[in-house]
């Protein structure tokens, strides 16, 4: 199955910006979950509706409302032109949209591993002299570690996946800005490029799979340990 | 809830039924929980006030906790566990050292070990030593014996008991047993929903829960070096000779006897099949909702048997008045 430069390039880009992405989002996404699990605050139902928003928009609403934001006629993207820092048609914009559309997924599944501590273990350490952020250190994080997993992940993969979102925002341009799925929509949309679209799924494929064989040895390597 | 009590000693009991509060109280005491108003100090120090603004987070009040479950954080080891409250602890307020305690406590051989695969003896024991190590000011026990089974609290109280003798941290102890108020306190608080309703001596709970409770009153007898008297245990409590058929013939036992098991005789009977007759003069009587507990001195012993109303009647019991009580020997409950 042959793979031009120009495919090789778009797996390339792909997986820096499914990695971008990911690396990005993981801070704010174990923030987002902390506050959601362990905080009660007014408008916390405003806040998980707003982080679960994208699962369900359409990814061609998300890239065209992003493109609102940081287009050539938004104050924000004035402002990041003027600091020579576009984002428009480069590929962070791509991973912008990666981030945007992965990240409910990520929170998601951080949250549902720090669901399983169990609150007194908390108790336990502030007791023991811990502080907040102590606690948070040496206590939530290493127990979440399962859930930050299994959610970098999901979020890697459906960045592998990103395409509505990305193509509105970042275009669809070989070299710069073409992933493995925009690649492999102009290779679907000639005639006579179906074998190197096949070439592309057969890598799509591969590399998912790694991610989620990747995900699965660790969770193993965690319960052998008996972290959770 | 509320709750207004100003209590002094070392070793407090907390007892109330399920429901009653005990671990609301525990939490507002530790400042896991923010009570919606009101005061708590600790040696006249403010932990907690709504009127001056005052609410010293957990970390800095210095009380420890041991919970009901042992709480063991699973991704460390058992050294690490323990040493966690120690390392978060000022040096210059540090007041005992590790390896005393995993001796005392009987832990050398576990140090490496992760806490999945512990006994549940050995996580409370775990537990108790984290808690400690932290050298708190003051130790809250909520409930530490209730999830473990007989066999096992059994195990556990000669720690607790070693470990407030040996390090004199004062204690509260958080329970809705009679037998571990009586064997870990010496001042106890009663809750019932929600408010403080009694404060006591655990004599004096056990002898108003006596009617209340599935084991009356309970007679607690430490009993040391027996010897072999046709398969039975023979002891000697005061100037008494007890037979017990579940003794153990090394060391020291402590047994429970239930006031409910004694059996009175106004005079000597002529042929019992319980192994034990006690001679002895009644020193105290009581009532407990109906039920009537005699106090007998026994030959220099003190016994507590309860009795009916009618049977008190019957028996025309007086103080001074001179009683016969039976007990089989397979009456006694060995503890510890």
């Amino acid at each position: 199955m042959p793979l031009t430069q120009e495919d090789i390039t778009a797996i390339w880009l792909s997986l820096k910006i499914a990695f971008t992405a990911t690396a990005l989002s993981l801070p704010f996404g174990f923030a987002m979950a902390c506050l959601i699990v362990f905080k009660t605050f007014r408008g916390k139902i405003v806040l998980e509706v707003l982080i679960n928003l994208p699962l369900t928009l359409p990814p061609v609403v998300i890239g065209y409302f992003l493109l609102l934001l940081l287009g050539k006629n938004s104050w924000l993207g004035q402002l990041l032109n003027a600091s020579g820092f576009p984002v428009i048609f480069t590929w962070k914009a791509a991973v912008i949209a990666s981030a945007t559309v992965g990240f409910p997924l990520l929170v998601r599944s951080i949250r549902l591993g720090m669901e399983a501590i169990d609150l007194q273990l908390i108790e336990a350490s502030r007791s023991l002299g811990a502080s907040w952020s102590d606690s948070l250190f040496t206590i939530i994080l290493p127990l979440s570690l399962r859930g930050i997993i299994a959610g970098s992940s999901l979020m890697f993969a459906r960045s592998l996946g990103e395409f509505g979102a990305t193509i509105i925002v970042a275009g669809n341009i070989p070299g710069v800005t073409q992933t493995i799925p925009l690649a492999i929509y102009d290779y679907a949309s000639s005639p006579s490029s179906g074998t190197m679209a096949l070439s592309l799924c057969v890598v799509s494929v591969v590399i998912s799979v790694a991610v989620l064989l990747l995900h699965e040895l660790l969770g193993k390597q965690f319960d052998r340990r008996g972290l959770q | 809830m509320q709750v207004n009590a100003e209590v002094s000693g070392e070793r407090i009991g907390i007892f109330g039924n399920s429901g009653s509060g005990k671990s609301t109280l525990v939490h507002c005491i530790s400042g896991l929980l923010q009570p919606d108003r009101g005061e708590i100090f600790l040696d006249e120090e403010c932990l907690f006030s709504t009127q001056k603004g005052i609410n010293i987070s957990p970390e800095n009040r210095r009380i420890a906790i041991v919970f009901q479950h042992p709480m063991l954080f699973p991704h460390l080891s058992v050294k690490t566990n323990l040493l966690y409250g120690y390392k978060r602890c000022r040096a210059e307020k540090r007041r005992f050292r590790p390896e005393t305690l995993i001796d005392l406590l009987q832990l050398q051989p576990l140090l490496k070990r992760g806490v999945e695969n512990l006994s549940g003896g050995e996580k409370q024991r775990v537990s108790l030593g984290r808690a400690i190590l932290a050298s708190p000011r003051l130790l809250l026990m909520d409930e530490p014996l209730s999830a473990l089974d007989d066999t096992l609290r059994f195990q556990i109280i000669p720690y607790l008991m070693s470990v407030s003798e040996e390090f004199l941290i004062p204690y509260m102890f958080i329970s809705h047993s009679l037998l571990e108020m009586q064997l870990m306190t010496e001042r106890v608080l009663v809750l019932n929903n929600g408010r403080l309703v009694e404060e006591t001596t655990p004599e004096g709970l056990a002898r108003n829960s006596m009617a209340k409770s599935q084991k009356g009153y309970l007679n607690l007898l430490r009993l040391t070096s027996p010897v072999d008297q046709n398969g039975l245990f023979s002891y000697t409590w005061g100037d008494n000779t007890l037979l017990v058929s579940d003794g153990q013939l090394s060391g020291s036992t402590l047994f429970e006897l239930s006031s409910r098991e004694i059996i009175l005789f106004k005079k000597h009977p002529e042929a019992i099949s319980a192994r034990n007759l006690l001679q002895g003069n009644v020193m105290e009587m009581f009532n407990s909702d109906g039920r009537v507990g005699i106090v007998l001195s026994v030959h220099g012993e003190k016994l507590v048997a309860e009795i009916v109303q009618s049977a008190a009647d019957e028996l025309n019991i007086t103080l001074g008045a001179t009683i016969f009580a039976a007990v089989k020997a397979s009456s006694f409950r060995r503890l510890v």
